[in-house]
């Protein structure tokens, strides 16, 4: 059996969650205390992935970061990176597409907490980011584990936006999904079986830890 | 000295409100803010502290400027060093008692004051308690101690006691007059109780509708008629009972009921639940010693 598809999936859900967790920190905490008038805007933008066919996400991915277009052009003559039918790709692309997967939970812990922690630590002296780190962060681990395991999941699951931008390059883009609906067309059931019931048992596994860690279930064990 | 001079249109429950405030507190001086829920307060407290903006106006401490909407001088609520303590504690659940106590310390500040307001405070047996699992008075007693570790010199309280049975809040009453004498704090603290104000406060800004109407001491606040009285108690009515040509009037001083002798013209003006000084004019009191 080929373990690459499914490696290069998990490699992919790696990359991702961790850039997704160090965006959504910050842009979740600016949605949480702004007033400003685009904040709307910004919050439907992050909730359109939601809602949108991946395949419309994966087209004008396709159609951007083509080196035919400018901005396609742009990254490949001053940056080097060449997005199309790439792994670096297909993690911006699963960024963008997992982005409220991510954001929300910590939105939500974050405007749960009393204001007057932030305040009591600001008058004790201590500068916004000790104040996140120390305070606020710390208070919503359990948001935090959601939004990381969520978006995780997410992204192993992601089909249309790679099928669009990514193509099925062993090694580089062909993730087990992509693998999946190959070995259907080629009616070689066995090996789509394989690669869904790792997939399967693996996302089945992945919730279940969600669930039973924010129901405190983990935490009755561990003591 | 701390001279305030703020201006804010605040948005309340019952509508627009402008607050026009213009205080000055001595350095030292024990300062209780009174008025209705709604008076503005709290905002006056959020503005000194940093938390809250205010539309235009001065804030000058100790002959610094804190804030001045002219220049536009903003000082940020960590440039500021004053403790504040918050109506509902807020205490950072996912830290122990102890452990409270040390965030507040500065860069560089020895440990040691933490141990010493513990025992002040009488934390000693609940510092590796977490927040969730004391009462109202412990949590209200870890957040003093608290905002006094880095030793500012100003205290803000807002509301503190407000919540707690009338034991408690005697005994913090005594943890704060304490710690105002031995760390030197211009303390400020909002009160809506009257015993509360006469035990602790040198001096009641009355608030309504977010303008001072009425400062001075407790009594000269509080008490019609001049009474020259030797002892003088705020507390209670708790009960009026008629016996045959005279009332008793019972009255909760702190945590003592005591029983007071009226006529009937006086109990006239009286009702349950009202706030009354009891004070001894006539008479000479007896004084016992206590025997150990």
């Amino acid at each position: 059996m080929d373990w690459g598809p499914l490696i290069l999936t998990f490699q992919l859900a790696l990359v991702t969650t961790t850039i997704l967790l160090l965006i959504s920190i910050p842009l979740a905490l600016w949605l949480v205390n702004s007033r400003s008038k685009i904040k709307p805007v910004i919050e439907t933008l992050v909730s359109m992935p939601l809602v949108l066919p991946p395949t419309v996400l994966g087209f004008y991915f396709l159609i951007a970061f083509s080196p035919s277009n400018a901005f396609g052009h742009f990254l490949d003559q001053y940056l080097g990176l060449k997005l199309v039918f790439s792994f670096g790709g297909l993690v911006v692309a699963s960024v963008i597409y997992s982005l409220p997967f991510m954001v929300h939970p910590i939105q939500s812990g974050l405007s749960g907490l009393s204001p007057s922690l932030t305040e009591a630590a600001y008058v004790l002296g201590k500068s916004r980011l000790q104040t996140l780190l120390r305070v606020q962060l710390p208070n919503i681990k359990s948001s935090l584990l959601t939004g990381v395991i969520l978006a995780f999941a997410h992204t192993v699951g992601e089909f249309g936006v790679v099928l669009m931008i990514g193509g099925s390059i062993p090694g580089q883009t062909k993730v087990a999904s992509i693998a999946i609906y190959e070995e259907v067309e080629a009616m070689n059931y066995a090996a789509a079986n394989f690669y869904s019931i790792v997939l399967f048992i693996i996302t089945f596994l992945i919730l279940l830890l969600v669930y039973t860690s924010n129901g405190g279930y983990i935490k009755r064990l561990w003591k | 000295m701390i001279k305030l001079d703020l201006h804010k249109r605040l948005h309340s429950a019952e509508g627009e409100m402008n607050l026009a405030v213009d205080i000055t507190i001595e350095r030292g001086e024990f300062v209780c803010l009174y008025g209705e829920s709604g008076a503005g307060k709290t905002s006056i407290l959020r503005m000194m502290a940093g938390l809250m903006l205010p539309d235009h106006g001065t804030i000058e401490v100790a002959g610094r400027s804190w804030y001045n909407a002219q220049p536009g001088t903003n000082l940020s609520p960590q440039e500021r060093h004053l403790g504040m303590v918050f109506q509902d504690y807020a205490l950072f659940p996912h830290m122990t008692v102890r452990e409270n106590l040390e965030f507040a310390l500065k860069k560089h500040q020895h440990n040691d004051v933490i141990q010493h307001l513990i025992e002040i405070v009488g934390l000693g047996s609940l510092q590796d308690r977490k927040p969730e699992t004391l009462s109202g008075g412990q949590k209200q007693r870890v957040a003093i101690a608290r905002a006094l570790v880095p030793r500012p010199s100003i205290l803000l309280l807002d509301e503190p006691l407000s919540a707690l049975d009338n034991k408690i809040r005697i005994q913090l009453q005594d943890y704060l007059l304490a710690l105002h004498r031995e760390f030197e704090l211009t303390t400020i603290l909002i009160s809506h109780d009257l015993s509360e104000i006469f035990k602790l406060a040198q001096r009641v800004i009355h608030i309504r509708q977010g303008q001072v109407i009425r400062q001075g001491t407790p009594s000269d606040l509080f008490i019609d008629q001049e009474v020259s009285g030797k002892f003088k108690f705020a507390g209670e009515v708790v009960a009026i009972e008629a016996q045959e040509v005279l009332y008793i009037i019972t009255v909760l001083i702190q945590s003592q009921m005591v029983k007071v002798v009226a006529e009937a013209s006086e109990v006239s003006r009286l009702k349950i639940g009202d706030q009354v000084i009891v004070a001894s004019k006539a008479f000479n009191p007896l004084i016992y010693k206590i025997e150990a």
